[in-house]
């Protein structure tokens, strides 16, 4: 009864708005991360978050997860509140995939063990049907080969596109994607985004962490510029990167896209 | 000169002419060091050997058959085995530990041969085997006449203890090192104290514990058999050094498997049970075998509560003032049974590490 009324009132809020953060604040310590950060993004969106290091645009996104938790503001993902919660932060889980910098795969089973594992467990569904799905989703990111493979035999590249594999298995509605390219060897970045460039053209809403300005000049419906744990200025990719409005951006950009 | 190639090209005579070239004479001075450690290992090699085989004594005639043996008198363990193995176990009744302890062997074979790993097959398996292992050695069903836990005795009863001790102990070690591990301030503390306290003191305390002051604090009437309650203690020793080296390799898993698992929606004991730990054991898995196979040999500690165990048997035999002289074969024996169960857990180890080693080398 309960999980049906959820189950409606997710439907009813869902949402043409897929997150929407307002005035998230976040302490290490003594130390505030985050201030005061909004952003709303709405389905199909693509969005890029770029800033110099430190600058809190990975926090801000394992926020939205619930990897990290906030201590202010408010997070809806989905439909759900994030409010710590359990259910509110499984429910968003199942939702939203995230794709890290240093992939993060479970090396200790195959490539199709690490991509049928969470839709078992975590949605039930039966082996033979998760194993047609994730074969769907390796030929998707162009490794069926290597299903019965062990992670750490892969490359860089190829382990990545797994992991993006791994969480579309999850048939998530939004994806978080930490950096992902910053680990891999120059000659990998490219597989590694061409798959997140097809990605991108199925609909699916996504926030990028990432300093490729390239991928984010073709993909990227808006660019939000972080620095000190404050949203400095964002906007159309070529507005923001040719024009942007505030020294701190200017500086940056001068520096990212000189080459 | 000590640096030629070790041939590619196999065959046995290149390999051992590289070895022999390599490895025993590659100079004089390594000439010299082979042949001193030679000196010194053939002559006791060859007075053991003479001692043990040559010189011995293997067949039983009666007391009087190691009156002139020069070596080792193994007649001592044909005479006195069934009291090595089997204790105070009633002489005519000895068949059923005999097939107790064979029950228990191939169910511990079969338990540790991967093939046969899961759940549904190992839980019928391992409640039939203690059902019928109970049965056997206490007895009271249909014609078998009732042995009480103090008659149980030698082998059977070692390895009844181990195997307590190791399956109970083992998930009590995995929850320490959970619970050490947990953000749950009560729980962690909890932890903490029963791991530093009982790492603290000797495993004797807490056999003094468990058959002296445990009974203190039982209701009046009621009854724990003693054999229970020390196999208890020993478990939860063992349990105390066991989630330290789990905790170790729980350490060692990388947070970004925590998070992914996470990320993917599994919960707490589905990350734990299919990601961490599976990872963690096989980090820790040299240290984890280690503690085991001190926990077999832990289990002759009993003989000081006076639990009639392999070595408190064997001291029993040398009560016997005709054989009492032969006391070093009789220990050798029950070293030897020692020795066998501990090399093979030790061979078993390493086929299981080359097993979980896959998927780590390219």
């Amino acid at each position: 009864m309960s999980a049906l009324a959820n189950h409606v009132e997710e439907a009813r809020q869902a949402p043409s708005l897929a997150v929407s953060i307002q005035g998230l604040c976040k302490w290490y310590g003594s130390v505030q991360v985050l201030h005061d950060v909004d952003l709303e993004v709405a389905t199909g969106e693509k969005i890029v978050i770029c800033g110099p290091s430190g600058s809190g645009k990975s926090t801000l996104i394992r926020c939205i997860n619930g990897l990290e938790s906030h201590h202010a503001g408010r997070i809806v993902a989905n439909g759900v509140e994030l409010d710590g919660r359990t259910r509110g932060l499984e429910a968003i889980r199942r939702e939203v995939g995230m794709v890290f910098q240093s992939f993060n795969l479970f090396p200790h089973l195959t490539i199709l063990e690490n991509l049928t594992i969470a839709p078992m467990l975590v949605r039930g569904t039966r082996r033979r049907e998760a194993e047609a799905l994730a074969m769907n989703y390796l030929e998707r990111v162009h490794i069926p080969e290597q299903a019965r493979k062990f992670p750490l035999q892969l490359s860089g590249g190829q382990q990545q596109r797994v992991a993006i594999a791994r969480a579309l298995c999850m048939q998530p509605k939004i994806m978080l994607f930490d950096e992902p390219t910053s680990a891999l060897d120059p000659e990998m970045i490219k597989e590694v985004l061409d798959v997140m460039l097809e990605l991108a053209d199925t609909g699916m809403t996504m926030l990028v962490v990432t300093h490729e300005m390239g991928f984010a000049r073709t993909v990227a419906d808006r660019v939000v510029f972080m620095a000190d744990g404050r949203k400095v200025e964002e906007g159309a990719p070529n507005r923001i990167f040719d024009h942007p409005q505030t020294e701190r951006a200017h500086a940056f950009f001068r520096q990212v896209l000189k080459h | 000169m000590a640096n030629t190639l070790q041939p590619l090209v196999s065959g046995r005579r290149n390999a051992l002419d590289w070895w022999l070239r390599e490895r025993v004479w590659p100079s004089p001075f390594h000439i010299l060091l082979s042949f001193a450690t030679l000196a010194l290992v053939v002559p006791i090699c060859v007075k053991i050997a003479n001692w043990a085989i040559f010189d011995a004594v293997f067949v039983s005639t009666g007391p009087e058959s190691c009156r002139d043996a020069v070596g080792a008198c193994w007649a001592v363990i044909a005479e006195k085995h069934r009291v090595i193995l089997f204790g105070l176990y009633p002489f005519d009744e000895q068949w059923r530990p005999t097939l107790a302890v064979a029950i228990y062997l191939i169910t511990v074979i079969v338990t540790l041969t991967p093939r046969f790993w899961s759940l549904r097959l190992l839980v019928p398996l391992w409640t039939i085997a203690v059902f019928v292992i109970g049965a056997l050695m206490y007895g009271g069903i249909g014609p078998l006449r009732i042995v009480p836990t103090t008659e149980w005795g030698g082998l059977a009863l070692t390895m009844i203890m181990f195997s307590g001790t190791v399956i109970l102990g083992f998930p009590i070690a995995v929850l320490l090192a959970l619970g050490r591990r947990s953000h749950l301030a009560l729980l962690r503390s909890v932890s903490v104290v029963l791991i530093e306290t009982l790492r603290g003191v000797p495993l004797i305390t807490i056999l003094f514990v468990a058959v002296n002051v445990f009974p203190l604090f039982l209701p009046a009437g009621t009854n724990v058999d003693k054999l229970l309650r020390v196999t208890i203690g020993i478990a939860i020793f063992f349990a105390c050094y066991q989630a330290e080296t789990i905790r170790g390799g729980l350490q060692a898993v990388p947070e970004g498997q925590y998070e992914a698992a996470k990320a993917l929606g599994l919960r707490y004991w589905q990350m734990t049970g299919r990601i961490i730990l599976p990872q963690a054991l096989r980090i820790a898995f040299p240290a984890i075998m280690n503690h085991v196979i001190a926990a077999m040999k832990n289990t002759s500690f009993v003989m000081i509560i006076g639990l009639f165990d392999i070595l408190t048997a064997t001291t029993a035999v040398m009560q016997d003032p005709v054989w009492r002289k032969y006391y070093v074969e009789a220990y050798t024996f029950a070293g030897f049974v020692y020795f066998a169960f501990g090399f093979a857990l030790s061979i078993y180890a390493r086929l299981m590490e080359r097993r979980m080693n896959k998927g780590y080398v390219s």
